[in-house]
Order: structure tokens, then C-alpha cells, then sequence
């Protein structure tokens, strides 16, 4: 592996750009590397590692016991992509994909560096860039203290921080009780566990016990929640949130079984699983559908990942929510239709290599679909019933505001809300707002989150700043283009 | 009963800013009217422009068009019930050098010799008592003091509803794909059946060449991509919009602080996709032009970039008016990257010329037989 240390050093060109260093971006770059494609792997971080390997070769925690076998297992993934022939550009945000119009089924693509930006091109495309947290709208969740059990887990594995104070973990999904378990360990103070898990999803995943109970999810999930359960004051049923405080996180109130309860608190952890983080895809323009179980916008891709975008390839999370083993094993799939793509391996090679690969995959989805039924977010936590509740974060839309204009002005889609709330037009691009934002237009419309589509996202994928984007070299083509 | 409507004395094609507005205009003058659109209204360039509303620099032959629309703008919550986020003030050309102000000049005098007094030049010290981040290089420049600027989408969607409130039929998802003559009418057809009027208006945008050569009177429309971006929020520092002589180049701060980058660099339009492609090298020369005259502006993250499809035609001004061939069929199109401003106007002389067959505003000099008579 050749680390990249300034924009200068990149390549104008390369076989496969692989946005993305997590499980699914390290294995599909070593693979093809190893298959002799030129690889260029960017990942915004300094280190790689992606979500759930965060700096797993940086981290300040030591003792192994915190963050548990299955992040150390990441050393090896790293490794094996150490010691391969690519190119690794750390500290490089990926901000724009499109057709090199000079060069008929090429990409360019846009990047930055340490306050620079280039252009280069690419014969194929990679987007490992991974899931993001559901949005768990709730009154009071913009007050000071509240935060995504996400960015606790990040400020844990590349830190070594903690929560100072009372903390109260609240919401559904695999990583809640994950995290619940690492941040005890680390020492955190955990005043609450508050589960809003459906009592009647448990009927709905009925079916797909048999094959849970087969898959590596089982157990692990199993020690985790009964760990969670055993060690932490755990409230299951619950069916409303709300946090409180002047200027400052004080209380979180909660409803449970028609009950309620208050509890004194520093912090709350927020998080109701985990989404595709389609920017990337959607701006790229790759087709999406909305997957039901999951409950999410998935982009469309084909048995070797290939998105509707000829040339562009998405593995990992970011293809539908599969957990790390998965993207592992869905990188290397996709490095292998890249390489066949680009002619370096032939179909019935590339079948052969895949095989078990595949394999490996279909043992480690069995049971997915158990945790996608069991743990689907209920309807007050996805369109959130109270007005008054904020919605984007970056504008401070309401849930009402938006109920009204899909009411009162025949607003049918996120798209023209824009127009409307400037929701989703803030510099998160509607990663925060989007989700809920579909969800409060479908229900107040009696439509379907499909039929009510979602943003069309809009290239720069990441915020370049003007000065980069001045500093931009000009090819001979470009410039002469403009003056005519 | 209106949704299932097949007849009506007015079809519009098309639900930009101008569609929607000349069939608002039509349904206040009494004309039972039908408007298609194949999209959603303002899926296209009136929803996704700069959002400039501007007299200032306009070609003559498109003025009379632009102060209607203005005197339209200044009341347009009267209009359509809905403010559209029109903010007027002001809109200022800003000269780099004593040449482009010696242009300036020649064209405020021009204009003045026509009758009209909307643009006036300012000095260097007025310009930077206005654009205060302005490069202390440039020596003045011309405003247009009612000028402003209105929300794209929120203003073509008003029109949309006024018009639906006044009994216009408003198919939203229907794509024309047929013109032509049935006896005393027109037989528009659809991928969702025909429609019949004895008028109709060809307000289809980028793609309204196609109508028009269905009529008999092909057009070279070239179909242009402009592309604008915006920055996150910044401290304000400025209020006019702004754009240069010189350079391709527009600015406006909004109130909660974005700046929109425009002014008029081309990325590509695949039109039958409705998909445009970006060219970042352009976008960074109107970066680097923005690096030059504002240094505040420096360290400002973009946040978004985009472009829209729109009709530019040779000599960048709209067709506009009746057919050259046809009793009952009227252009409106090829706005040619500035026809947000004109929409409110347009439509109501339009209708004014549908309803009467004349209109005190001139339109000399848009005819389409300035296309099709050469043949
Ligand atoms: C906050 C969070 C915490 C999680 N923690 C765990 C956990 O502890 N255990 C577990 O089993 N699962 C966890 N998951 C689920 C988890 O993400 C995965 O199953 C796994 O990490 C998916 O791997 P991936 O390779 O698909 O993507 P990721 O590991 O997410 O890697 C994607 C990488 O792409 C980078 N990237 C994205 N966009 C760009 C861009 N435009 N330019 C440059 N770089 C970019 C990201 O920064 C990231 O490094 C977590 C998910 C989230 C959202
Ligand atoms: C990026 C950008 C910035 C701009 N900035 C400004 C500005 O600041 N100020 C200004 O005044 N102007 C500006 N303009 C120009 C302005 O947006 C356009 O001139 C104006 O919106 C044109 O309106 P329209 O109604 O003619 O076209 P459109 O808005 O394109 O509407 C035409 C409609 O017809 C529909 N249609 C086409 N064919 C069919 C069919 N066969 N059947 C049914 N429907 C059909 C289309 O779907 C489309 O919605 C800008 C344009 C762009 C792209």
C-alpha cells in the first residue's frame, strides 16, 4: 500500500477509485489490487477502518475487553490491504462523480486534500461509503447533551472519550445494546437503558427466527442485550421520548405502558439503527428503491453490485444493511466485477473466484432479516406526532411546518418542500432531515414513503471551500472551452 | 368534474413560471382553460433558477415585457396569495474598469433616448456605500433600483395553485406528444388521452422546439444547462444582487446568509433523461472570479451545486407571441436564461392577446417569423 500524503501525488488516472476505507472499501481495494487493477482508495478519516474498525490502528483504548473481539478483528482486514499494491489517500473527502465528457465511459471525479482539490479520472467506481444512523427526531433532541449513540462510539474508538455524567441510552437495534455495553465498560456512567423496540414486531419476526437462529447474529446479539439487561437498568416498551432542559439537556421524560417515568440525566444517547448513506449514490445519479423491511432507500445494484450506472459499483453498507462481515465479503464481489469489467479477469474466472465468496455472504446475511423485522423503528419515531418537534436541524423546520405544506399548498415530495421550508438545504444535504421528512409528506398525503420519493442530491457531496474550488488546476481542454 | 376535463377554450403545454402564469391569466379573464404539464410544476428551470428579478441590462426588445412583469412583482401577493419570497433590493452592474464604465455609460444614455429611466449610474463611492465588499478597484457601475429577487419553485407552484383556485384544470404527470388541427381545434395529444381547445400555448421550454415543429415552424432552440451553486451561511455583507460587465458572473446574499454563485457557465443538458451534468473546471473560473472581487468570501464552504435545462435561442431572446402559420396557437419560450423575471408579465399579456387578440405591450422583435420566414 502507497500512503498519499498531498493532492499532488495522486494519479490523473486510475483502473478503480474506491471511495470509502471500511470493511467493504478495504477488502474490494485489496482484492483488486491484488488482481492487478491501479487502485486509488479515498476515505475522508485518518486512518482507516471505516465505522466499525474506526481507528483501529490509532486508538488510544487499549484494553482489548471495551470495545470487544469483533473491532480487533479489524486489524486483520487492514492488514491484508497494507500489504497490497494500492494507492491510499487518508484525510481525502470525495465531493463529486461525473461522466469525463472528454473520455466516453470514464468518471471524474472531484477531491480534496488537506485545503486543495483535484480532478482525476476514473475507469471504474467503487462507493463503499458506508450507512448512517437512522434520524431519531424527538422533542428536545437539538438541546446541548443530546447526541447520536454514533458520535459517542466515534468520540470512544478515536479518543478514548467518554460521556461525563449521567447518561441514558435510548431507542432500538443491535448497536444500542453494542454500545450500551462498550461505554459501560469504558467506565461510563449509564443511568438508563430505554428500549423502543415494537412489542409487536416480535410476532412480525416470527418467521425468520429459524434462520437467526442459524446465523453468527445470534449469539453475539444474544450475549449483548442479556449483558445489557443484566448489568444496566433496562425499561423495554417504550413509546415515547422527550428531552427537557433551559439551554441545556436536564431530564428525559418517557412513556411505558401508559406510564410515565422522568430521569435526571447529562447526557442521552440517541440511535434507532442504521440506513444505506445514500448521498453519495443518489447524487451520482444510480437508481434507488425503497426497501420495506429495512424500512429505507436502498440503491439498485445487480448480483456483482454494479449500480444502474454503468461503471459504478456500491458495496458495503451503503448497498442495504448488512453489518461489517457482509461488507467485507460485497467489496470483494464488487472488486471482482470491476476487474471483469475492465477485462483484467474473464466471466467464467470470475465466477469461479467469487464462488466462495458468495458462499461466505449468504451464511452471514442469514438472520438479517430477523433484525430488520424485530427492530423496524415505530411510526411515532419515524414521523413524529408533536408540531412542535424540529425536523432539519440545519433550518429548524417543524414537523408541523411540514405537515401543513403538504396539506395546505398540495406539497408531494421532499423536493419541492425545499422550495417551501429550505429543509434539506443546509450543509447536511438532508442526511439528517430527509428520512423523516419523506415520512411526515407520506403520512400526511396517505402515500407510501416509495411513492413520495426522496431529494435529488446535489453534487458537492461533501462542502468544498470556494478557495479550493479557485485553485482548481484548468487542463488546456477546460480553459479553451470557456473562452469559445 | 374540472380533473377529468377533455375540453376547455385555452390549452397551455408546459407548467414553468410561464405556463402556469398565462394560464392563471386566462382563467381571471373568464377562459376555461387546461394546463399540461409532464413533470411537476417547476421541475425545471423556473424552479431551480438563480431567482433573479431584474430589469437591469435586459436587450430593448424585452423591456415593455420586463416592466409589466415588475409592476406584477411588486404586488404579487396580491397576484397569487403568496409573497413567492420576493425581496426587492435593488440589483447592481458592477464595472472593473474605466472602459466597462465608459459601456455603462453609453447604455444608461441609450436607454434614456428610448423612454426609459429604471437603470442609473452610480459612482465609485455609491457602489462601495452599497456592495461595501466590493474590490476597491472597480470605479462604479449601474442599478436598478426595484430589482430584486423571489423564491423559484414557491412562485411557480403559486401561480399553479391561483390558477387551480380560479377553475383552471391543472394535469401535473402528462406528457404532450402530438399537436395538430381537428376541424375548428386543436388535438393535443397525451400519454393520457386527447385534449381539445380551439387555442393553445406552446410555453414548453427546452423542449417546446418540438411542439413548435409539430406546427410547422421549427425553431433553432439550443437547449443550455446554466449551473449556480451556494455557499453555507456567512455573515451578511451584502444586499443587492450583483453581477459584472465584464465576466460571467451573478451574486446575491439571501437573509439567512447563503450566497448564490451564478452567471451563466454551461454544463451539459441531457434533456430526455431530465439529468444535467456539472463542469466543476467552469464552476471554479466563476469561483476564482468571486476569489477576486470579494475576499470575504474566501474560506466559504459550497454546500450545493446544480444547473437547470433551459431554451436559449440564437440572438437570446424569446419567442413570443401568436403562431406565424396558425389561426389559435401561441409561443411562449426560449427564454434564454433570463426569463424568471418576465414570467408574471408574460403571462398576462398573453392572455391579454388570446382574450382580444392584442396587447398595448410591444412585443416587437420576438415574433417566431424572425426564425421561420427565412426558410
Ligand atoms: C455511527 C455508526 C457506528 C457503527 N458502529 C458499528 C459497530 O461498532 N459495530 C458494527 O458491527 N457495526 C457498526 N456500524 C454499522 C457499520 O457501519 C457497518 O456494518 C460497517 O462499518 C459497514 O462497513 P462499510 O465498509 O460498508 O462502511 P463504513 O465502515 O461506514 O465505511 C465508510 C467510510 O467511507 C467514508 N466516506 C463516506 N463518504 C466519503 C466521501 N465522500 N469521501 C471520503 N470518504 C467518505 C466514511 O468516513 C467511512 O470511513 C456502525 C454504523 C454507524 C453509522
Ligand atoms: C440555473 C438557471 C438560472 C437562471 N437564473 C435566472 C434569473 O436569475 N432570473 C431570470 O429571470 N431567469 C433566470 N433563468 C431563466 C429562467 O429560469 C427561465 O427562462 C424560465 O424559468 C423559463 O420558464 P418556462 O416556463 O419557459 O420554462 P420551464 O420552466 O422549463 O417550463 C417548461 C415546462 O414545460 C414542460 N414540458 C415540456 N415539454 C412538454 C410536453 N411535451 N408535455 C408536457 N409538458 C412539457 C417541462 O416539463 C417544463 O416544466 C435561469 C435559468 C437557469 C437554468
Amino acid at each position: 500500500m502507497t500512503p498519499i500524503a498531498s493532492i499532488e501525488q495522486l494519479a490523473e488516472s486510475y483502473d478503480l477509485v474506491i471511495v470509502g476505507a471500511g470493511p467493504a472499501g478495504l477488502s474490494a481495494a485489496a482484492r483488486a489490487a491484488e488482481l492487478g487493477l491501479s487502485v486509488l482508495l479515498a476515505d475522508e478519516n485518518p486512518a482507516p477502518g471505516g465505522q466499525i474498525y474506526r481507528a483501529v490502528t490509532t486508538t488510544p483504548v487499549r484494553n482489548r475487553a471495551i470495545l470487544g473481539d469483533d473491532y480487533w478483528r479489524g486489524a486483520d482486514i487492514v492488514g491484508r490491504f497494507e500489504r497490497s499494491q494500492a494507492t491510499y489517500a487518508p484525510r481525502c473527502t470525495v465531493w463529486s462523480i461525473g461522466p469525463d465528457e472528454t473520455a466516453p465511459g470514464t468518471f471524474e471525479l472531484g477531491l480534496s486534500l488537506d485545503g486543495k482539490a483535484r480532478i482525476i479520472s476514473a475507469r471504474q467506481v467503487i462507493l463503499a461509503t458506508g450507512a448512517q444512523e437512522r434520524p431519531f427526531p424527538i422533542p428536545g433532541w437539538t438541546l446541548p447533551g443530546v447526541m447520536t449513540a454514533g458520535a459517542a462510539q466515534i468520540a470512544l474508538k478515536s479518543a478514548g472519550a467518554i460521556p461525563s455524567g449521567r447518561t441514558v441510552i435510548a431507542g432500538c437495534g443491535p448497536l444500542l445494546y453494542l454500545l450500551a455495553g462498550q461505554l459501560a465498560a469504558a467506565g461510563c456512567q449509564i443511568a438508563a437503558v430505554l428500549d423502543t423496540t415494537q412489542k409487536g414486531n416480535w410476532s412480525k419476526a416470527l418467521g425468520a427466527i429459524p434462520d437467526f437462529l442459524r446465523s453468527p447474529y445470534f449469539a453475539k446479539g444474544l450475549k449483548l442485550m442479556l449483558a445489557a439487561r443484566r448489568k444496566l437498568r433496562f425499561v423495554a416498551g417504550v413509546t415515547s421520548l422527550t428531552a427537557t432542559g433551559g439551554g441545556k439537556l436536564a431530564t428525559v421524560q418517557f412513556e411505558q405502558n401508559g406510564r410515565t417515568g422522568t430521569i435526571a440525566c447529562d447526557t442521552l444517547l440517541l440511535h434507532q439503527g442504521v440506513i444505506p448513506s445514500v448521498n453519495f449514490s443518489n447524487a451520482a445519479g444510480c437508481a434507488h428503491d425503497f426497501d420495506a423491511e429495512q424500512h429505507a432507500w436502498v440503491p439498485r445494484v445487480d448480483a456483482w453490485f454494479a449500480s444502474t450506472v454503468p461503471g459504478i459499483a456500491i458495496a458495503g453498507d451503503g448497498a442495504g444493511i448488512g453489518g461489517a462481515e457482509s461488507a467485507a465479503l460485497r467489496g470483494e464481489i464488487a472488486a471482482f466485477g470491476a476487474a471483469s469489467r475492465l477485462g483484467k479477469l474473464n466471466e467464467a474466472e470470475r465466477d469461479r473466484q467469487a464462488g466462495p465468496v458468495r458462499a461466505e455472504l449468504e451464511k452471514k446475511l442469514r438472520g438479517r432479516r430477523f433484525l430488520d423485522l424485530l427492530y423496524k423503528p415505530a411510526p411515532q419515531f419515524l414521523a413524529p406526532p408533536k408540531d412542535e418537534t424540529i425536523v432539519c436541524r440545519c433550518e429548524e423546520v417543524t414537523a408541523g411546518q411540514i405537515r401543513d405544506a403538504a396539506k395546505r399548498l398540495g406539497v408531494t415530495g421532499p423536493n419541492q418542500m425545499k422550495a417551501f421550508l429550505r429543509c434539506g438545504m443546509g450543509p447536511c444535504q438532508g442526511r439528517l432531515c430527509g428520512p423523516t421528512v419523506v415520512e411526515l409528506i407520506a403520512e400526511t398525503r396517505g402515500a407510501t414513503p416509495a411513492e413520495t420519493g426522496y431529494y435529488r442530491l446535489r453534487p458537492p457531496i461533501k462542502p468544498v471551500t470556494l478557495a479550493e474550488l479557485a485553485a482548481l488546476p484548468q487542463t488546456e481542454a477546460s480553459v479553451t472551452a470557456v473562452v469559445r | 368534474m374540472t380533473r377529468d376535463r377533455r375540453n376547455a377554450d385555452v390549452i397551455v403545454i408546459g407548467g414553468g413560471i410561464h405556463g402556469c402564469s398565462t394560464a392563471l391569466h386566462c382563467a381571471m379573464r373568464g377562459l376555461s382553460v387546461i394546463l399540461i404539464e409532464k413533470d411537476h410544476a417547476g421541475r425545471h428551470a423556473s424552479g431551480v433558477n438563480a431567482g433573479g428579478v431584474r430589469q437591469l441590462a435586459r436587450h430593448v426588445a424585452e423591456i415593455p415585457l420586463s416592466n409589466a412583469s415588475m409592476a406584477l412583482w411588486h404586488d404579487i401577493a396580491e397576484l397569487v396569495d403568496d409573497d413567492c419570497g420576493f425581496t426587492s433590493d435593488g440589483q447592481v452592474l458592477v464595472a472593473e474598469d474605466e472602459a466597462d464604465l465608459e459601456g455603462c455609460r453609453a447604455r444608461v444614455a441609450d436607454l434614456t433616448l428610448r423612454g426609459f429611466h429604471h437603470e442609473e449610474m452610480i459612482d465609485a463611492r455609491e457602489l462601495r456605500a452599497i456592495v461595501p465588499a466590493v474590490s476597491e478597484t472597480c470605479p462604479g457601475g449601474v442599478i436598478s433600483r426595484r430589482d430584486g429577487a423571489a423564491i423559484p419553485l414557491r412562485a411557480t407552484q403559486a401561480f399553479k395553485r391561483k390558477a387551480e383556485s380560479l377553475g383552471a384544470t391543472i394535469r401535473e404527470g402528462v406528457r404532450v406528444t402530438k399537436v395538430e388541427k381537428d376541424g375548428s381545434n386543436w388535438r393535443v395529444t397525451t400519454d393520457a388521452g386527447a385534449f381539445l381547445a380551439p387555442r393553445i400555448v406552446n410555453a414548453a421550454g427546452a423542449w417546446a422546439d418540438r411542439i413548435a415543429s409539430d406546427l410547422g415552424e421549427p425553431v433553432p432552440l439550443e437547449v443550455i444547462a446554466p449551473m449556480l451553486m451556494i455557499t453555507a451561511p456567512l455573515p451578511a455583507f451584502i444586499k443587492p444582487v450583483v453581477i459584472l460587465r465584464g465576466r460571467k458572473l451573478s451574486f446575491k446574499q439571501f437573509d439567512n446568509g447563503t450566497v448564490l454563485i451564478g452567471g451563466g457557465h454551461l454544463g451539459t443538458p441531457l434533456r430526455d433523461e431530465n439529468v444535467t451534468l456539472l463542469d466543476w473546471r467552469k464552476l471554479a473560473i466563476s469561483a476564482g472570479t468571486v476569489w477576486d472581487l470579494f475576499p470575504i468570501m474566501r474560506g466559504a464552504p459550497v454546500v450545493r451545486a446544480w444547473a437547470g435545462i433551459e431554451a436559449r435561442m440564437p440572438d437570446d431572446l424569446p419567442v413570443f407571441g401568436k403562431s406565424a402559420r396558425h389561426e389559435g396557437a401561441y409561443h411562449q419560450f426560449g427564454f434564454s436564461a433570463h426569463g424568471f423575471q418576465l414570467g408574471p408579465g408574460a403571462g398576462a399579456v398573453m392572455a391579454e392577446i388570446i382574450a382580444t387578440g392584442r396587447s398595448n405591450v410591444p412585443i416587437d422583435g420576438l415574433d417566431i417569423a424572425r426564425f421561420t420566414t427565412t426558410h
